[in-house]
């Protein structure tokens, strides 16, 4: 019967039926790699780059900004059919390059976008965007670049950098391309300054046009841009500053003493911090970093470490009034210099006997020697002596870190008992064995912003609180209480009007009388720093207004002879303008800023060594 | 006898309501398939979905018209209506548009025209009235020939344009002789030669020979003591070998690449999911991705952003695979499946030998388009390009698929006036 043929038809429909059925549900419901598949078709992971904070001035003015760059990126496993040829020729660079570009994305990942180009801007941008289509697995991202408005303090705003994998492997918050801070206060701000990236995801069509985004954005998270970071740097003060500084190797330091607010920190030479931005980045790095002469990328005012010289006898005086080796009222008669025994310290001062005030402002030798001596001889032994001197040099913040928040610092150096049996290899030295402690030269050493913190305290009448750079995070007070805590020195506070006394004795007729300013009551002290390779290092420390100061600053000028010669002056200029917003000594401004030590620098470079010895 | 009241008189509702539930269904995913942002109305005239719309308003007075005709005029009209389509077949190589390669359209005015989607009904017609004419039986090899030349001439004349998949579509008539009493053994041969044609290209040429000679050297064997098996076992055996042969040539040497490739990619012989294997990879993500429940209505990434090529013609199963998932997909294939049986049901009660087979041609043109067209979705069949029934996006094959399904209505509901 033919009829029964019809049983073949409803069997074939129900056959197909089931084998449709079943294949459907193995790829629909079985098989999981075509939801992923679909998903990798169309959905493009943008993360969304968080604007770095801006760093402002103490006044707000605007220190670090952001710039817009837009990068071209791939992924090798989405690219097809790539016409390399056009591709490079809109990128305006050679097959070949653009071949070995991709090479070394492929090699990192096949997954994950990388940059081709960076930084692309005008012509190329808008021609790259409207072909774009053409190459699929390509696309553009919008990151942004830090920009510096005015080329200055490059020490202290640091630099960003791009992070390697070494990094991204400690710190899987990062990915390739990411910026960190490498410097400054990019780096120890670099977790405030960073923000939270944010991931958008968008839909892409088969011609990798821009289609929405993807689940109406219930994935995607928004950045969260860096905080705001108000610097306590005096844009003004340190631009006059570095300008004062030009032509001269050393630092400015000036801190304002109430709160330790940094409010200049000048280190020359210096260079443009938007060199290290972007592209160029890598090579004008390279070129600051082989000046092995001027050595740009040293930041002096915090690294370098030199003598303190006569702006130390400050400290022992004040060590020596609250030890009881000395009274303001102890006189010493000077006869060219301290004498004990064999031993001699030469002294410029005019000579005879002087009490402390006159002692200080006269920068006498042998009266500091002396006042050294009694206080190492006011203890039972040299050792305990000398280990109890040391315990209070230290107390103003001197031979170790001040803990400020900058990333790199330097200790400098206060030697204890232990110090000298090593370095004399015996145990029955005694306190003229240390003399050059009294007139701060020898083994002790401080860095700029150590000095400047002295200058501070004297100010400040026995304390300090700890320097630091960045005043306020999102316009709140630094979450840091270190910042605002009082530290005390070894020193009580009766002590120090004497001292202050002779420090301003320093401008009205001492040795920083021809830096004096009528109407500013400046307190300071000289320094002469000896060092082996050339002139003396010209120092500085004062602070004004005398009865309560608003600045402390230290200034160290190498090979810049003596303290009156470079370093008071620009103390001086620097302190004046600070708190009278002017200048009115213009041909002492002018000399200063034109003042070149480029002569003596060219001369260590041809003939080194010790030119002559000064005290 | 009763008297012929209206047009919907008798008419089958369970067929006429499937084929409205399949054509509304194919509007909203073609809808759904190129909807865009910026053409967001269903009726909007300049997108496709617009002119489906069109597509089937006109359909359904296509429909009304055929439904309001005599009966007994197709049975009369079929070699002039076979006739007239041949001609235009031989017309369109001649003065057809050319579109994406392929010359199968005539352009008149703004829009084109595909006979080979008319040849199909007036194909069925004709063998139809030729299989019902007293005295013609499929038994007898004389009238075998008059009706494989009756579905294999268009068939021929459309494969240059080229169009396999119409071709493929031709071939289906098969099933129709089959039902009319071709004995079983040419259809088994059939799927013999489909089976033997895979293995040919799956394996070495030497591998095949050698094991249908072992096959035929054991069955003789051991049907030694029949007389004459050997004779038969031996025909067949060479048989087969020929067709091995035969297909490693044509493949390497008649086929073109492209179709070359699309088989080896089914075949897995050639992974390229980014070249030609493209589309069905696409096709298969688009509709492996739509899950249980599917993505929604418009939600499909897949098919919405072009990642499917064809994907309101063609490749319209993505779109229901992927928005409307498994239970999507098995609601579509079901509707099918029902509207197939549900015809076989419907032929078998005709009285006339001619609404019968009509049935039959109708049954086994859609049934060759929808497993074709999904089996090539779901990536187990090569790339075919023929479209799903009323789904599709294209006017003439939705013209085509309507006058075909409404001539066996009207055939059906017109049965019970033939005593």
């Amino acid at each position: 019967m033919l009829q029964n043929r019809r049983y073949f038809f409803y069997f074939l429909f129900a056959v197909t039926g089931i084998v449709f059925a079943v294949r459907l549900f193995y790829i629909q419901i079985l098989d999981d790699q075509y939801k992923l598949s679909a998903e990798n078709n169309v959905v493009r992971i943008i993360r969304e780059f968080p604007p770095r904070g801006m760093v402002y001035d103490r006044n707000g003015k605007l220190l670090v900004a952001n710039q817009v760059a837009y990068d071209l990126m791939v992924v090798p496993q989405q690219v097809k059919g790539l016409d390399t040829s056009s591709l490079a020729f809109l990128l305006e660079i050679s097959t070949d390059e653009l071949r070995g570009r991709l090479k070394r994305s492929r090699s990192y990942s096949r997954y994950k976008p990388t940059a081709v180009s960076r930084q692309l801007m005008g012509k190329m941008l808008t021609h790259l965007q409207e072909e774009l289509f053409r190459f699929p697995g390509f696309f553009i991202q919008k990151r942004t670049l830090r920009t510096y408005p005015y080329p200055l303090a490059a020490n202290v705003v640091g630099s960003v950098g791009e992070v390697n994998e070494a990094f991204i492997k400690r710190n899987p918050k990062y990915q390739m391309g990411d910026l960190v801070g490498v410097s400054g206060l990019e780096k120890s701000y670099e977790t405030e300054l960073r923000g939270e990236a944010g991931v958008k995801r968008i839909m892409v069509d088969v011609h990798n046009r821009e289609k929405g985004s993807f689940a109406q954005g219930s994935y995607d998270t928004a950045a969260v841009p860096g905080a705001v970071i108000t610097s306590t740097l005096d844009f003004d003060l340190q631009v006059y500053g570095e300008q004062l500084m030009q032509g001269k190797r050393g630092s400015i330091v000036a801190i304002e003493p109430a709160t330790g607010e940094i409010l200049a920190l000048v280190t020359s030479p210096n260079f443009d911090p938007n060199l290290l931005v972007g592209q160029q980045r890598g090579n004008a790095y390279a070129q600051l970093l082989a000046d092995s002469i001027s050595k740009p990328l040293y930041d002096r005012a915090l690294l370098a470490e030199y003598p303190p010289g006569s702006p130390f006898k400050l400290v022992n005086a004040l060590i020596g009034l609250q030890t009881g080796a000395i009274t303001p009222q102890s006189a010493f008669s000077c006869h060219h210099g301290f004498h004990f025994g064999s031993l001699t310290v030469a002294c410029h001062c005019s000579g005879g006997t002087m009490a402390l005030e006159e002692g200080i402002y006269k920068s006498c030798n042998n009266y500091f020697c002396t006042t050294y001596k009694r206080i190492i001889e006011a203890f039972p032994s040299a050792h305990e002596g000398m280990d109890q001197w040391s315990k209070m040099v230290k107390s103003f913040g001197l031979g170790q870190y001040l803990n400020n928040d900058l990333p790199t610092g330097r200790k400098g150096f206060v030697p204890d008992a232990d110090y000298f049996d090593r370095a004399f290899g015996n145990t029955y030295w005694r306190a003229v064995s240390t003399i050059s402690m009294g007139i701060g030269q020898g083994e002790l050493v401080v860095t700029p912003v150590q000095l400047a913190n002295v200058a501070a305290i004297i100010g400040n009448r026995g304390w300090y609180i700890t320097p630091h750079i960045v005043k306020e995070i999102n316009n709140q007070p630094h979450p840091n209480p270190r910042f605002r805590e009082k530290q005390y020195t070894l020193v009580d506070s009766v002590h120090f009007p004497v001292v202050v006394e002779g420090m301003y004795q320093v401008f009205e007729r001492g040795t920083a009388a021809g830096s004096k300013l009528p109407g500013l009551t400046m307190c300071g002290k000289t320094g002469t720093a000896e060092n082996p390779h050339g002139q003396d290092h010209s120092i500085f420390l004062a602070f004004a207004p005398k009865a309560n100061p608003k600045i402390a600053i230290a200034i160290f000028v190498e090979n810049g002879y003596w303290g009156s010669r470079w370093a008071a002056p620009i103390a001086s200029l620097m302190m004046e303008k600070y708190i009278t917003q002017q200048v009115t000594r213009p041909a002492l401004e002018k000399r200063m800023i034109e003042g070149s030590l480029e002569a003596e620098y060219q001369r260590q470079l041809t003939n080194p060594g010790p030119l002559k010895k000064k005290k | 006898m009763r008297e012929n009241k209206g047009i919907f008189d008798n008419i089958d509702w369970i067929t006429l309501g499937l084929y409205l539930v399949l054509v509304l269904m194919g509007w909203a995913n073609i809808y759904a398939a190129v909807y865009s942002e910026e053409h967001q109305s269903i009726t909007d005239l300049s997108q496709q979905y617009g002119k489906q719309m069109l597509f089937i308003a006109s359909s359904l007075i296509l429909g009304l018209l055929v439904l309001s005709i005599d009966g007994r005029l197709y049975d009369n009209l079929a070699y002039f209506l076979y006739g007239l389509t041949v001609v235009l077949l031989v017309l369109v190589l001649v003065a057809g548009k050319e579109v994406n390669g392929a010359r199968s359209w005539f352009a008149i005015g703004g829009f084109t025209l595909q006979p080979s989607e008319f040849a199909k009904f007036s194909t069925a017609l004709a063998l139809a009235r030729f299989l019902s004419t007293r005295g013609v039986t499929v038994l007898k090899w004389k009238y075998r020939w008059v009706a494989l030349a009756l579905f294999l001439v268009p068939g021929l004349i459309i494969l240059p344009q080229p169009d396999a998949g119409s071709f493929l579509v031709y071939l289906a008539f098969f099933f129709v002789l089959f039902r009319e009493g071709l004995p079983g053994i040419y259809l088994w041969m059939g799927f013999g030669a489909i089976v033997l044609f895979l293995l040919s290209l799956l394996l070495p040429q030497m591998w095949l020979l050698s094991g249908i000679a072992l096959i035929a050297a054991l069955a003789i064997y051991f049907n030694r003591k029949k007389k004459g098996f050997w004779l038969g076992a031996a025909a067949v055996a060479l048989v087969a070998a020929g067709v091995v042969t035969s297909v490693d040539y044509a493949f390497n040497n008649l086929l073109e690449d492209r179709h070359r490739n699309r088989i080896n990619i089914l075949l897995g012989k050639a992974h390229d999911p980014k070249g030609i294997g493209y589309n069905t990879t696409q096709s298969l993500i688009a509709i492996g991705s739509g899950g249980f429940k599917g993505k929604g209505f418009k939600q499909g990434t897949q098919t919405k952003f072009n990642f499917v090529p064809e994907q309101s013609t063609d490749f319209i199963f993505c779109t229901i695979g992927e928005e409307w998932g498994f239970v999507g997909s098995v609601v579509v294939v079901g509707l099918f499946v029902a509207l197939l049986s549900r015809l076989v049901m419907m032929a078998e009660r005709q009285k006339s030998a001619f609404s019968r087979i009509y049935g039959y041609g109708v049954i086994s043109i859609l049934f060759i388009h929808f497993f074709v067209n999904i089996a090539m979705a779901l990536g187990l069949a090569p790339v075919i390009g023929i479209p799903l029934p009323f789904f599709s996006y294209g006017g003439s094959s939705l013209w085509g698929f309507t006058l075909l399904l409404f001539i066996f209505l009207r055939l059906d509901a017109y049965r019970m006036q033939i005593l």
